[in-house]
């Protein structure tokens, strides 16, 4: 047992979550699922962090042909550790582990996740993982790209093994994440909250969650194959031994496809949320929007071919694997119909994260379409392993992943600190992001149709302009981020106290208070469909939204419109 | 759908107020019943059983993909298995799996003492099996079929049959091989006729008795601790301690008994049982140059096999460490008829493990 339990210890109910319980203690062996959504928040601002850094360090060095300050195996190291530190301790865990754990339960109207032990030890793990991670770093680098592809990580001497043992120990922390979340769905409903009233941040949650369960054990076996391969030489990936190094590449993507799923799905179901509410307009479609995510989950198990196209894949195999990565399309330009539906004819209130929330869509859809392109066959194969591909990824991992991410972090952060942040300054933020974030990638399409290929240190001469170029964005996006944590940093000192629901949003977090109390809801919460804005009003004493005091009619008020189109 | 129909959940705040009394103390303060409980559990521990399914799965794909390229490996070097001891072993999971299965049933019909004796049981037929497994693993060791990266038998059985070969003036290279190679461990063979035999021999010998020592050590260890923690619980006067830590005492013996098992069924079958007559008899339909790619890949197949069995040797530690929980919570009489889920998911995990072996077996021992 854990002495220093608050859910045990403290039952002041004026307590919030975050006064609940005081020391180091208090935090790091709590078991409320708000403490470690926060505690996650720290560590992958922490990882983003590095991870933009080598960024930039790698965008700095690119800004001549020629050596500027990296050394070829410097920058293999540092290009290395951005991907794999961006992508698992940053990408997977960021939307489920730190907006999914908080808000989750709370949106349910749960006390808390299924297992919260198993939600703590995740996040353990989650620290475990990123000090392997740390350790590969600092103990010579690691260069192999941060798909660790055979037999390039079997003969490199950089520190693949600590790094591979960083991935297998984060898968857990995934995999425990995404357990919790389906059974806390499935099972911790309270009486009235069916599954067509679940938010579809939920939805997508759920979704994310079977990925998770179903892919990261794959990865798991796969890093201890590599890691036997190249410590003990067992063979299955060695050609001389008769083994097959493209089965490596199997193994990796039949994860590592869906895991971009991982990052993207909950993303997707942060604007969900927010366009409804910054539109004030029930979500059109709800099922549609519901159901896309499962199909995506589902289908983006059946597209890992498309990354060997050129790895020696049957050309059946080819075929069969390009016309399915089509079909994930399906479910999410639905998705996008979807939300532009939504805002038809809305009230749109152009509140920061409803700009990201644009945002989003617009690079998101860049993102999407470009990567017809590269799953199409025939123009793959000039596009593989170019700039193209470098920008497709970062227009649907950063212009997707993270800017849903800080949509989420600026609608949520009332709720979660209790403060407001200054709306105007969040706003310049997102507009040096937008501008410095096209600013980096658009280049990048251009020198990817030219043929500038990825991970290269050196370049020709004339692909310098755009390279500046790109550099130069690059440094743009650097600051706009960083004024971006500045708002939110100041909010937590100087900020205005928040509203219990300062957007007028329906979903049950907002009808607690700002921050929440220790068991989350002081008042029993209200479950209706999440998206019914009609009862909201707003009370200029907070300047926040109230529901409006339940009318003895009610009853007979007819059934608030779900739009119906199943 | 509607505001109308709008319902309320239990208010957070009043739930310790009122309902921690009266309640079963196993509940937790975040579900309203044990029913809630027990069903976000044995969901909890399906979905568990899923991710170890696709754990495996990756192993048993690479199993797949190198059978398919170098069939004839597989057929070649899966004679070296024994076929009796896997067979032995597949028969206690079957009976750990009967007795784990029972134990269910007897937490639910609040059989507190055949609880506890179907527990110990099942963490003894585990030990036994790894007991098995210790002495398998220990005689491949000695005669160096280990993973392609360390695999030696390949250069033993190259170096002695050109000295053989030398010495007799033979060109059957062959015969050669298999007498060195399916050499009992007993030394019964040891004929002075070929020196270089013997010598291979005495050395498969040694370091199979090596092998088997440092496998055999964590065991002792084990055994000393549990031995240990009788002799404290009997001068504190623990009854409950006493009893869990005898029964693990017990557990910890059946490891040997598997080991003393496994030696007199090496002793007796040889080498991968049948294997010397059988091995001989499939050289002769292979051309040269399948039998030269076999014997360069072998050390693959004995890479998979480790890979394979010494994951689910692993699992099988796991599920001995929470059987071990169990086994003490069952002491402490904390199951009955209101409270079983523990063990009721420990149970289906178990059988997730001897699932995995049922597969193994066959995969690995009975190729044709």
């Amino acid at each position: 047992m854990i002495a220093a339990n608050p859910i045990v210890t403290a039952r002041n109910s004026d307590d919030n979550y975050l006064t609940a319980g005081k020391g180091i203690k208090s935090w790091v062996f709590t078991l409320d699922h708000k403490r470690i959504g926060v505690m996650y928040l720290v560590g992958i601002v922490l990882s983003f962090f590095l991870g933009g850094i080598m960024a930039l360090l790698v965008r700095a060095e690119l800004f001549t042909p020629g050596k500027l300050f990296l050394t070829e195996d410097k920058y293999n190291e540092i290009f290395t550790l951005h991907g794999a530190i961006m992508t698992f301790l940053f990408l997977i865990p960021s939307i489920p582990a730190v907006l999914g754990n908080f808000f989750l339960p709370m949106m349910l109207g749960a006390k808390d996740v299924a297992f919260p032990r198993m939600n703590l030890v995740s996040f353990h793990l989650w620290v475990f993982g990123a000090i392997f991670f740390l350790a590969a770093l600092l103990f010579g680098g690691l260069d192999t790209g941060w798909t660790f592809y055979t037999p390039y990580s079997t003969t490199t001497n950089s520190t693949v093994i600590a790094a591979t043992m960083g991935v297998f120990i984060l898968g857990f922390s995934s995999i425990f994440t995404g357990l919790n979340f389906v059974v806390t769905i499935n099972t911790m409903r309270p009486a009235g909250m069916t599954w067509f009233r679940l938010p579809l941040f939920l939805w997508s949650l759920y979704a994310t969650s079977i990925i998770q369960l179903l892919a990261t054990p794959v990865l798991g076996i796969t890093m201890i194959l590599l890691t036997a391969e190249k410590m003990l030489g067992i063979g299955v990936f060695d050609p001389k031994l008769g083994g097959d190094p493209v089965l490596y590449q199997h193994f990796f993507w039949f994860y590592s496809h869906p895991a971009v799923y991982i990052m993207i799905l909950p993303a997707m179901g942060v604007i969900s949320e927010l366009i409804s509410v910054f539109s004030r307009k029930p979500i059109f479609g709800y099922r549609f929007v519901a159901f896309s995510s499962i199909a995506i989950a589902l289908l983006g198990f059946l597209v890992w071919g498309h990354h060997m196209f050129v790895s020696s894949q049957s050309a059946m195999a080819a075929v069969i694997f390009s016309a399915l990565t089509f079909s994930v399309s399906i479910p999410s330009a639905i998705k996008v119909f979807n939300w532009l539906a939504t805002m038809y004819k809305g009230a749109i209130r152009l509140d920061t994260p409803m700009c990201y929330a644009l945002s989003f869509i617009l690079l998101f859809g860049i993102g999407g379409l470009t990567g017809l392109f590269l799953g199409a066959l025939s123009t793959d194969v000039h596009l593989h392993d170019t700039y193209f591909v470098v920008a497709h990824f970062h227009y649907v991992m950063m212009g997707g992943t993270l800017i849903a991410f800080f949509a989420g972090l600026h609608y949520w952060w009332p709720k979660m600190f209790g403060r407001m942040y200054s709306e105007r300054w969040a706003k310049v933020a997102c507009l040096l992001i937008f501008v410095g974030f096209n600013w980096t990638f658009f280049p990048q399409f251009l020198l990817g149709t030219q043929g500038m290929p990825r991970r290269y240190a050196r370049y020709e001469e004339q692909f310098q302009s755009l390279h500046r170029v790109s550099t130069t964005g690059a440094m743009v996006l650097g600051v706009g981020l960083f004024a971006s944590a500045g708002v939110l940093g100041h909010s937590l000192v100087r900020g205005r106290k928040a509203p219990a629901n300062p957007w007028g949003a329906a979903t049950l977090e907002w009808q607690t208070t700002s921050p929440p109390p220790l068991h989350n809801f002081k008042h029993v919460p209200t479950v209706s469909y999440p998206y019914d804005y009609t009862d909201l009003v707003y009370e200029g004493e907070s300047s926040g939204y109230v529901r409006r005091p339940a009318m003895p009619l009610k009853r007979d008020v007819p059934e608030v419109k779900e739009p119906a189109l199943v | 759908m509607s505001t109308a129909e709008a319902e309320q959940v239990e208010e957070q705040s009043d739930h310790h107020g009122s309902h921690d009394h009266g309640h079963d103390p196993h509940l937790a303060h975040h579900f309203e019943t044990m029913e809630q409980q027990f069903d976000a559990g044995k969901l909890g521990i399906w979905l568990f059983l899923v991710t170890e399914v696709l754990f495996f799965s990756g192993l048993f794909v690479a199993y797949a993909v190198y059978r398919v390229l170098h069939p004839e490996v597989f057929v070649d070097a899966h004679h070296y298995l024994n076929t009796t001891l896997g067979a032995f072993n597949t028969v206690v999971l079957l009976v750990s799996s009967l007795t784990m299965a029972w134990a269910v049933r007897a937490a639910q019909l609040n059989q507190q003492q055949l609880l506890i004796r179907l527990l110990a049981i099942t963490l003894g037929c585990a030990s036994l099996f790894l007991g098995v497994k210790a002495v398998e693993y220990s005689h491949k060791w000695g005669l160096g079929l280990l993973w392609a990266g360390a695999y030696s038998a390949g250069d033993v059985e190259t170096e002695v049959a050109a000295e053989a070969a030398h010495e007799s003036g033979s060109d059957d290279v062959s015969d050669g091989h298999s007498d060195v190679l399916h050499v009992d461990s007993a030394g019964e063979h040891e004929d002075g006729g070929h020196g270089a035999a013997g010598h291979a021999d005495d050395k498969a010998h040694h370091d199979t008795l090596i092998a088997l020592l440092v496998l055999c050590l964590p065991a002792c260890l084990g055994v000393a601790i549990c031995a240990g923690g009788v002799n404290f619980a009997k001068k504190r006067s623990l009854p409950a301690a006493k009893t869990f830590w005898t029964l693990l005492v017990g557990v910890g013996l059946a490891f040997f008994a598997g080991v003393a098992l496994g030696q007199i069924v090496e002793g007796f079958s040889g080498h991968g049982g049948d294997s010397t007559s059988h091995h001989a008899e499939t050289e002769k339909v292979k051309t040269a140059e399948e039998v030269e790619v076999a014997r360069r890949y072998t050390g693959v197949f004995f890479s998979i096999y480790y890979c394979m069995t010494g994951v689910h040797a692993i699992h099988i530690l796991g599920g001995m460490g929470v059987i071990g929980w169990l086994l003490w919570r069952s002491i402490r009489g904390d199951f009955g008829s209101s409270y079983f889920g523990p063990v009721d998911y420990v149970g289906l995990y178990w059988h997730l493990v001897d699932l995995v072996w049922i597969y193994l077996f066959p995969l690995l021992y009975l190729i044709r």
